[in-house]
């Protein structure tokens, strides 16, 4: 890594002021895990890292924040993954967010990895986290993973490039409908979608957050008295790797039918992939297994795989069949 | 061996020098520090305190001892402990927080510390390996991992015994079940597939201790 100055401010005013200068100059850091891993891959090197964890005690509460406030739910972009795995406030209603952090990284990591760190990582993609190749997210011409090798790029989405969106959180969270609060110069709170940026409307980022902008919270709506919701991913490793597929489900179950369906699929798109096909398919109707199958073939009717992922269709499907049967408490069949 | 007793492999590298083992290989190993910002000099606004680029002191609690050192802010807590405090316990494997080797307690809590800025734990209380055997004395985590064979190469077994020491400290008291130890040592990586017989020590010193 190359040496820097690490910056304390006191309120979070300070704080964005601070980060305002150009990604060059200034980087915020929270948990700091992937803004390290970056800095020692070589890929960035900032004269200023920007502290949150040592905001005055005012400021620092309200990124810290985890519970119920005025009934819904608030997360501060502090809170870690394994606070959030850990929470015994969530029930039922919010348990794909519980699982998701559960399932992030390694136990030790989760210790250290916050809400929003993990919402504005960087894409894990091999030629994008590889110092010497400049590819389309570093202001090459063309994304490396359409001609080279891509067995976990996007399915769904993609063009001009390939990445698939690495947190696992923003799968869940966008399945439970969460929205984003801003600090800044212009404060504004955001639906959890339009925090995250296409590769078609700009891409070399991810997300939509300006310099000297701060991600302060997320916030989940009040559940319905019936919501539930589940989440899982599959791995090739068990732990330590990222996702080849997510899947996050939210529903309610009111006499015997499913409303206010959320469908969201992760690691298959460039950012996390509401299905709305799928969610039409579900909304309104009693749950069964050949509607989950239906409604699992319609989430990647779309999908347009590269060489070496097609794998992902039959992979993603089965993963939200999974989640669906186990959500709406349908037993899998045999 | 008799005629060997004293003698550790590291005491020997030690003894010849890091430098002359270096030398043939790279011409400076660190560039001298250039900028001697300290404390509070460098930040642009009225209110925060800012460190770095270069050395800046750090004060914090190291298995129960105090320490202060001067250490940059891009040091992490792993390359501190190691070159500049010389606890060489603590291992570097990966230094990308993948593996788990370099797992040190954080006020009673399990972190990478390859991932961890030295300048993160001002005012914290660390705990590494070393601090499991004060005075030598094996602690009962590790003496259950030496009866169970938890360890074949060696090199995963500081950060496991840490993670595992982790786990033991928050659920004391607690009856452990397989499952407790197999997520707390979900992010320790042991190449040698030795992950049944440490979950089996972990098992017996949670029974066995207090």
């Amino acid at each position: 890594m190359q040496p820097f100055v690490l910056s304390r401010p006191k309120t979070l005013a300070e704080a964005a002021e601070l980060a305002s200068a150009s990604p060059q100059d200034s980087a915020l850091r929270a948990g700091g895990i992937d803004l390290i891993d970056r800095m020692k891959e070589g890929l960035e090197a900032p004269a200023r890292l920007v502290e949150l964890r040592w905001l005055g005690e005012a400021d620092r509460e309200v990124l810290r924040a985890l519970g119920p406030g005025d009934e819904r739910v608030q997360i501060g972009a502090l809170v870690t993954l394994a606070q959030l795995a850990a929470h015994e406030g969530f029930g039922e209603a919010h348990a794909a967010l519980r699982e998701a952090a559960g399932s992030a990284a390694t136990p030790t990591i989760r210790n250290a990895a916050t809400l929003g760190g993990n919402l504005l990582q960087r894409p894990r993609c091999w030629y994008f986290r590889h110092a010497d190749l400049v590819c389309l997210k570093k202001g090459g011409t063309a994304c490396l993973a359409v001609a080279g090798e891509n067995k976990f790029h996007a399915i769904l989405g993609g063009g001009p490039s390939f990445i698939v969106h690495p947190s696992t959180l923003a799968c869940a969270l966008t399945a439970l409908d969460a929205q984003v609060e801003i600090r800044g110069p212009s404060p504004r709170t955001l639906p959890i979608a339009e925090l995250f940026v296409t590769p078609k409307q700009d891409s070399k980022r991810e997300h939509a957050l300006q310099p000297g902008e701060v991600l302060v919270r997320a916030i989940l709506p009040k559940p319905g008295p019936e919501q539930r919701s589940g989440y899982a991913a599959v791995k090739e490793k068990q732990s330590h790797d990222w996702p080849l597929a997510e899947a996050a489900v939210r529903m309610s179950l009111r006499s015997g039918a499913m409303t206010d369906v959320r469908v969201a699929l992760g690691h298959v798109a460039p950012i996390p992939w509401r299905s709305r096909e799928a969610e039409a398919v579900l909304e309104g109707k009693p749950p069964s297994e050949a509607l989950f199958a239906e409604a699992a073939k319609a989430a990647l009717g779309g999908a347009k795989p590269l060489r070496d992922n097609a794998y992902k269709i039959p992979l993603a499907q089965g993963l939200l069949r999974e989640v669906l049967h186990r959500v709406a408490g349908v037993p899998l069949p045999e | 061996m008799s005629d060997r007793a004293g003698i550790t492999r590291r005491g020997l590298f030690r003894g010849i020098g890091t430098a002359g083992l270096l030398a043939g290989c790279k011409p400076s190993e660190r560039p001298p520090t250039t900028t001697e910002e300290h404390g509070d000099a460098a930040g642009p606004g009225a209110g925060e305190a800012a460190l770095g680029p270069g050395p800046a002191p750090l004060a914090f609690t190291l298995n129960g001892e105090a320490k202060t050192v001067e250490v940059a802010p891009h040091v992490t807590l792993l390359a501190a402990l190691r070159e500049q405090l010389r606890f060489t316990g603590t291992k570097v494997v990966c230094d990308r927080g993948a593996c788990g080797a370099c797992t040190v307690l954080i006020d009673g809590v399990a972190r990478n510390s390859c991932m961890t800025l030295a300048h993160d734990v001002a005012g914290a209380a660390v705990t590494t390996v070393e601090g499991l055997a004060p005075g030598g004395k094996l602690s009962v985590l590790q003496q259950a991992f030496i009866r169970h064979d938890a360890l074949q190469c060696g090199f995963c077994t500081s950060g496991m015994l840490m993670s595992c020491q982790g786990l033991l400290e928050r659920t004391r008291g607690q009856k452990l079940g397989r499952e407790d130890v197999e997520a707390a040592i979900a992010g320790n990586l042991c190449r040698c597939g030795t992950y049944p017989n440490v979950v089996a020590a972990v098992l017996d010193a949670a029974g066995g201790s207090a």
